[in-house]
C-alpha cells in the first residue's frame, strides 16, 4: 500500500477528538473513502479526520534534571503544613473531608 | 401489469441483482478496506432494491419480500449488466460499476422529475446516496484507464450498459457523460432488457431457503 | 531474565500498558504478534462460512443484516492487520503465511455451512463465545490491541442481536424451520466446545504471564456455558452432550473434547480448511495486479 493515514473521530458533539486507528490507502482520494466507512459507517462519529502518519510528530523527551517540584501536584505537602499550623493555633486536629496533600 | 409497477420493477431488479454482485467481493475484494468500502456500496443498493419493492407491494397488496423473491424467474426485468457474475475479475467489476453508477444517474435524472410524486422522491434519495457511489466509481476509472484490461472489460460491457436506459435520449446522454469522464465508448447496439442463461440457476439459488418454507412463513 | 524483562513483566502483572513504540522483551513482541496475527485470520477466514448465505437469505432484511456483519468481520480483520503490521509484519507477509497453510486460525472457521440453520447458530453462539474472548482482552497489556478490542466488541452485540433473531424467529416456525436449528446446533456444538481452547492453569499459561491474555481458557469456557447453555435450554432445544450439566458449585461439567483433535484443526486439517484456504490462494491470486496498478499511479 502507498501509504498510511491517521484517523481522529469526535464522538459526539462537544467530545474531543480521538484517535480511532488508521487505514492503509494508494492516496488521499482512497483515505477519505475509507476512513469514512472504518469509523463512520454505523453513523459512530460526529466528525473525521485524516492525516497522513508522516505528519504526525511525536514529542518523547520530558526532561527536568534539577527537579522543579513547584510544577508538579506532588510538589506540595499541604497536610503537614496544615496540620502544624492547626496545633500552633490550638485548633482541632480533626480530619476535614475532602481534603487531600494539595 | 401497470406501467408504474414495471418502472419500479426493472429498477428494483437492478439494484437488488447489482447489490448482489457486488456484495460477492465480500471478504475478497483488493485490499481489506476496499473490502468495507464496496460491501456499503452493496448494501445501499439492496436497501434500494427494498424501497421500492415495498412501493410496488403496497400496489400489489403484498409485502417487499414477496415481491423480491416470491416471482417466478421470468417475471424479473433485470437488465443484462447487472446479472454477469464477475467475480474474481475485478477490471470487469469496476468498468460494471463505473458504467450502472452513470447511467443510473441519468435514469434516476429522468425519475426524479417524474410527475409520480412518490417515484421522483424515492429517486432523490437513491440519487443522494449514490453521489457517494459515483466518486467511488469514477476514483477507480481513474486510478485503472492505463490497465488495458479494465478498458477492454469497458468496451465488452458497454453495449450492455447501454440497455439500461430506456430511450435513445438517454443512451445518447450516456454516451455524453463517459466521454466527459474521458472515455471514449465505440458505437454499439443496446443489449435489449432479458434475462440470460444463468439467471434461472441464479434465481433457485437466491430462493432455495425461502422456498423450503410455504410461502408467508417468518423468517 | 534480565533486569529490563523483569521491570516490563512486572509492569504488566500489575496492569501497565505497552504502546506500539515501547521496548518489549521479545518473546512478549513474538507471542503478542502470533496472537493478534491469528486474530486477524480469524476475522478474515470468518467470512468464508458465512458469504455464500448472502445472496440466499430468506429476506431482504436478513440479507442486508448478515452482508453488515461479514463487512464488520472483515473490517475487524483491517483492524487488528493494522496493529499487526505495527508491530513489525506488513499484511502481504501475513496473507502470504495464511494462503501457504503456515499460519493458524481459530478452530470454527475450519467447519462448513449447509443450511440457514447453521447462519443462525453462528451469529448466535459462535460470536457469543468469541465475544467472551474479546471482552477479556479488553484488559490487554497491549494497549494498540485493547482500544481495538472496544470497537470489535461494540460491532459484535449487533451480530448476536441478529443471530438471536434469526434463531428465535426459526424455533416459533415451521416445524422444518425448528429442524433446522436443531440440526445445526448437533453439528457445532463440539466446535465451540472447543473454541476457547484446552484448560491451561493460569500460572502455566505464558499468555496470562505476559497480560496478554486476563482469562484463563476454561474460565472462558464456562463463562459460554453458563451464560448460553441456559438460553438453548429454554427454547426446547437439546444438546449432543449427555454429560452437560451444571453443579451445585455453579461449574459446568461436560465431556473432555479431544484436545489433539483441535490442535489438528487449526493447524488446517478441518473438514473445510483446505478449500477455504485453497480459496483465499486464488482470489489473493487474481486480485495480485490491482495493488501493483494501483500504486503505480501513485507514484
Amino acid at each position: 500500500m502507498a501509504g498510511v493515514w491517521e484517523v481522529f473521530r469526535r464522538e459526539r458533539a462537544g467530545a474531543a477528538m480521538q484517535h480511532a486507528g488508521s487505514v492503509a490507502a494508494p492516496d488521499e482520494r482512497f483515505a477519505k473513502i475509507y476512513a469514512r466507512e472504518q469509523y463512520g459507517r454505523r453513523g459512530e462519529s460526529d466528525a473525521l479526520w485524516l492525516v497522513p502518519r508522516d505528519a504526525v510528530q511525536e514529542i518523547d523527551e520530558f526532561v527536568d534534571e534539577f527537579d522543579l517540584k513547584y510544577r508538579r501536584v506532588d510538589g506540595y505537602s499541604i497536610r503537614e503544613r496544615l496540620r502544624e499550623a492547626r496545633e500552633l493555633a490550638g485548633t482541632s486536629l480533626r480530619e476535614v473531608p475532602g481534603e487531600t496533600d494539595a | 401489469m401497470p406501467e408504474r409497477v414495471d418502472v419500479l420493477l426493472s429498477l428494483a431488479d437492478d439494484e437488488l441483482i447489482l447489490g448482489w454482485r457486488n456484495s460477492e467481493w465480500t471478504g475478497i475484494a483488493p485490499f481489506l478496506e476496499e473490502d468495507v468500502a464496496f460491501s456499503s456500496i452493496a448494501q445501499n443498493e439492496i436497501g434500494h432494491a427494498r424501497a421500492l419493492y415495498e412501493l410496488v407491494a403496497r400496489e400489489l397488496g403484498s409485502d417487499a419480500d414477496a415481491v423480491a423473491f416470491d416471482r417466478a424467474p421470468e417475471e424479473y426485468r433485470c437488465a443484462p449488466l447487472v446479472q454477469a457474475r464477475l467475480v474474481h475479475d475485478w477490471a470487469a467489476t469496476i468498468a460494471r460499476h463505473f458504467l450502472y453508477e452513470t447511467a443510473d444517474s441519468i435514469r434516476l435524472d429522468s425519475l426524479k422529475a417524474a410527475d409520480d410524486a412518490e417515484l421522483a422522491g424515492i429517486a432523490a434519495k437513491m440519487d443522494r446516496e449514490e453521489v457517494y457511489h459515483r466518486i467511488h466509481a469514477e476514483m477507480w476509472a481513474d486510478r485503472l484507464r492505463g490497465e488495458a484490461r479494465f478498458l477492454e472489460a469497458l468496451d465488452a460491457q458497454w453495449r450492455h450498459a447501454l440497455g439500461v436506459l430506456d430511450s435513445e435520449e438517454q443512451q445518447r446522454r450516456l454516451v455524453e457523460r463517459v466521454r466527459e469522464l474521458g472515455f471514449e465508448p465505440r458505437a454499439a447496439e443496446p443489449v435489449e432488457r432479458g434475462l440470460s442463461d444463468e439467471f434461472t440457476p441464479f434465481w433457485e439459488e437466491m430462493t432455495m431457503v425461502r422456498r423450503s418454507a410455504p410461502a408467508g412463513a417468518r423468517w | 531474565m534480565d533486569a529490563r524483562t523483569e521491570e516490563f513483566v512486572a509492569h504488566v502483572q500489575s496492569g501497565g500498558l505497552v504502546e506500539s513504540g515501547d521496548w518489549m522483551p521479545d518473546e512478549y513482541r513474538n507471542r503478542l504478534l502470533k496472537f493478534i496475527e491469528m486474530h486477524a485470520n480469524s476475522e478474515l477466514m470468518g467470512v468464508l462460512p458465512e458469504r455464500d448465505w448472502i445472496l440466499r437469505a430468506p429476506t431482504l432484511q436478513r440479507k442486508l443484516a448478515l452482508t453488515a456483519k461479514i463487512q464488520d468481520e472483515v473490517g475487524h480483520a483491517q483492524l487488528l492487520y493494522r496493529v499487526v503490521e505495527d508491530l513489525g509484519k506488513p499484511r502481504e507477509a501475513c496473507l502470504d503465511d495464511l494462503v501457504a497453510g503456515k499460519s493458524k486460525f481459530h478452530n470454527v472457521f475450519h467447519y462448513p455451512t449447509y443450511t440457514w440453520g447453521d447462519v443462525g447458530v453462528i451469529a448466535w453462539l459462535v460470536d457469543a463465545a468469541a465475544i467472551i474472548s474479546q471482552k477479556a482482552l479488553l484488559k490487554c497489556s497491549y494497549a494498540p490491541y485493547a482500544r481495538i478490542m472496544r470497537k470489535i466488541c461494540w460491532e459484535e452485540s449487533f451480530h448476536i442481536l441478529h443471530g438471536r433473531d434469526v434463531i428465535l424467529t426459526l424455533v416459533t416456525g415451521t416445524d422444518t424451520q425448528r429442524e433446522l436449528v436443531q440440526e445445526a446446533l448437533y453439528r457445532w456444538w463440539e466446535p465451540l466446545m472447543m473454541f476457547h481452547g484446552n484448560p491451561i492453569p493460569a500460572d502455566d499459561d505464558p499468555m496470562v504471564h505476559w497480560r496478554i491474555k486476563s482469562q484463563p481458557n476454561e474460565d472462558a469456557r464456562q463463562q459460554f456455558l453458563e451464560g448460553y447453555v441456559p438460553q438453548v435450554w429454554e427454547l426446547g432445544l437439546t444438546l449432543p452432550d449427555p454429560k452437560l450439566r451444571r453443579r451445585d458449585d455453579g461449574v459446568w461439567e461436560y465431556t473432555e473434547p479431544d484436545w489433539g483433535k483441535l490442535m489438528a484443526v487449526v493447524s488446517g486439517n478441518g473438514p473445510a480448511s483446505a478449500e477455504r484456504i485453497a480459496f483465499r490462494r486464488l482470489s489473493r491470486a487474481e486480485v495480485d495486479w490491482v495493488a501493483r496498478a494501483v500504486l503505480a499511479e501513485a507514484a
